[in-house]
């Protein structure tokens, strides 16, 4: 599919490539522009690449030097492939499946966890000021602020799930990348993420992998379908439920496979 | 019907279900009994030491130096207890224990990190490799390359080379329970400090470490108590002092090389028993310690 691409979009995928193996694409040649202050969600069935194109993005794959990313992200304007991994990771924000807060840390320290692990020294009540502000943005900060020397992973899988994104807002990243982070949890602590990612929407951008697609629907603006590594469909999320252009899309949304 | 009929044929090999009972049974008591056989030694041991050694151990074992051969033969000939202890060999032990200590375990949790890093590089391999060799390497010969590398150049017995000796052989458990240990830790976490923008080496030393801690320690305690009864390598490195020494240049003594020259002197042979008591209490409470730290900080 074709994309103009302009200056309006805070991140830009141009012919990006991942493959596990040479000569496999795992996403296959995916241009996409994503526009500041929007939630878009990526969709598809299970190892269509959906969570391979969001790692792309800020460089989760480097861990792995089999894996192989090609073509240009552009992070306002500036292709991250060829930045320094840590910029590009601090820039971006990134909220896992599962609720993974460190075990070692309180839940003070955890959110601090971006600036302690990059070295940065911060005064007691700048301290104090972002641990509550982040925790606020997350709507953890009545839960917590009483227990806050407790370790993280007493919370719940919800309250967990929370702090990670808190921990990740910790650093005002201009970009928050989510793999499927609701799906490890129980409804209602869904329905909080859900409430809080449109919040966030106000300050943040957000790219959300999810398997649900009634999720997808309640609260992106953007939706991409992917198959098979290709992007599928890539549009505003009201055109794709309502009059998807692709056939493949229309099925897979209406349950004809998946 | 014809299914039923196969059915019950089917079944007839299972006829003798007492003579399998039977068996079941001969074979559980007989695992029970062997268990409690393996167990007996260190009763038998711990019996025998407490009944020879209970004497002898009091508080001047702690607080006093070995007792010289004349000291011992006076007071057995006026029949009262030998004086002196084994405080020269506790000091010895903790300054070379200690020393081996600040070897082993900056070395060991480094190779620890890199082979489970790099689990599957070639070179991995063969350092893994090598360090089970290290691990099945007689102490004696360990002895005898610390001699080699230390006591011969410096023209000295001391307590620096028994160190190395002792941490050579502490390095293989420490690098082995490292490795483990890190193995375990959920990849998720390692990536969870990475996309907060950390530097690799921060990520292991701030995370995988902190988050790692109860293997290590355990692995550390359990490295120590390995090496803490090791007589022959520190024969031919640390030799022996029967006064207290701190420096690490000179010859020091350790309570299996008291217990070995106890045993060498008629007049001192009641000694083994009380200072052999020591060391192996000392041992299990390690052990047991090591145990409990492995239990509260186990990775969930």
């Amino acid at each position: 599919m074709e994309n103009t691409i302009t200056n309006e979009y805070l991140l830009e995928l141009k012919n990006v490539c991942v493959s596990y193996t040479p000569g496999k694409n795992a996403v296959n040649n995916v241009s996409a522009g994503i526009k500041e202050n929007t939630i878009t969600a990526i969709m598809g069935p299970s190892g269509c690449g959906k969570s391979t194109l969001l790692r792309a993005i800020n460089r989760m794959h480097e861990l792995y030097p089999h894996i192989k990313t090609t073509g240009e992200i552009l992070l306002k304007g500036k292709n991250v492939l060829g930045m320094n991994p840590m910029e590009v990771r601090r820039r971006a924000g990134m909220v896992f499946q599962r609720p993974n807060p460190f075990p070692t840390m309180s839940i003070y320290d955890n959110v601090l966890a971006g600036y302690a692990l990059n070295g940065i020294r911060l005064k007691k009540d700048e301290k104090d000021e972002i641990v509550e502000t982040s925790l606020k943005n997350v709507a953890l900060w009545n839960e917590v602020k009483d227990t806050m020397t407790k370790k993280g992973s007493f919370l719940s899988g919800g309250q967990q799930q929370r702090l990670c994104v808190a921990r990740a807002l910790a650093l005002k990243p201009e970009l928050l990348l989510m793999d499927e982070p609701t799906s490890a949890l129980d409804p209602i602590s869904t329905n909080h993420i859900e409430e809080l990612l449109l919040e966030l929407k106000e300050q943040y951008t957000i790219v959300i992998v999810t398997h649900n697609m009634s999720q997808a629907a309640r609260i992106s603006d953007y939706s991409m379908f992917m198959y098979l590594g290709d992007l599928v469909e890539y549009d505003t999320t009201t055109q794709m439920f309502t009059k998807p252009k692709n056939k493949q899309t229309e099925e897979y949304l209406t349950g004809v496979f998946g | 019907m014809q299914k039923e009929q196969t059915m019950i044929n089917s079944q007839a090999p299972f006829r003798g279900l007492g003579g399998r009972k039977i068996k079941n049974n001969i074979f559980f008591y007989t695992v029970c009994i062997l268990s409690g056989i393996t167990m007996l030694p260190l009763f038998f041991i711990l019996y025998e030491l407490l009944k020879k050694g209970y004497k002898q151990f009091n508080l001047s074992l702690f607080t006093e130096v070995a007792p010289t051969s004349m000291d011992a033969m006076l007071a057995k000939m006026s029949g009262s207890d030998i004086p002196g202890g084994v405080l020269n060999g506790i000091t010895g032990g903790l300054l070379m224990i200690g020393l081996a200590i600040l070897i082993a375990i900056p070395v060991g949790i480094f190779v620890g990190i890199y082979l489970s890093e790099h689990a599957e590089s070639a070179f991995a391999g063969i350092v893994r490799y090598l360090t089970d060799l290290i691990q099945g390497t007689p102490s004696i010969v360990i002895g005898i390359i610390a001699y080699a590398w230390i006591v011969k150049p410096l023209h000295s017995y001391s307590a620096l080379a028994g160190s190395v000796a002792l941490a050579i052989m502490m390095l293989p458990l420490v690098i082995r329970s490292t490795e483990e240990t890190l193995k375990l830790l959920p990849v998720s976490l390692k990536e969870a400090g990475l996309a907060l923008g950390a530097s690799y080496t921060n990520v292991i030393f701030k995370v995988m470490l902190p988050s790692a801690f109860g293997g290590l320690f355990t692995g550390i305690l359990l490295a120590v108590s390995r090496v803490m009864g090791e007589t022959a390598p520190l024969m031919l490195t640390a030799l022996g002092a029967s006064a207290i020494n701190w420096n690490i240049h000179r010859p020091t003594s350790a309570i299996p090389l008291l217990i070995w020259e106890f045993y060498n002197d008629p007049n001192l042979i009641d000694m083994i028993w009380s200072s052999s008591l020591l060391l192996l209490l000392l041992i299990l409470t390690l052990n047991l310690i090591a145990k409990q730290v492995a239990n509260k900080w186990r990775i969930q």
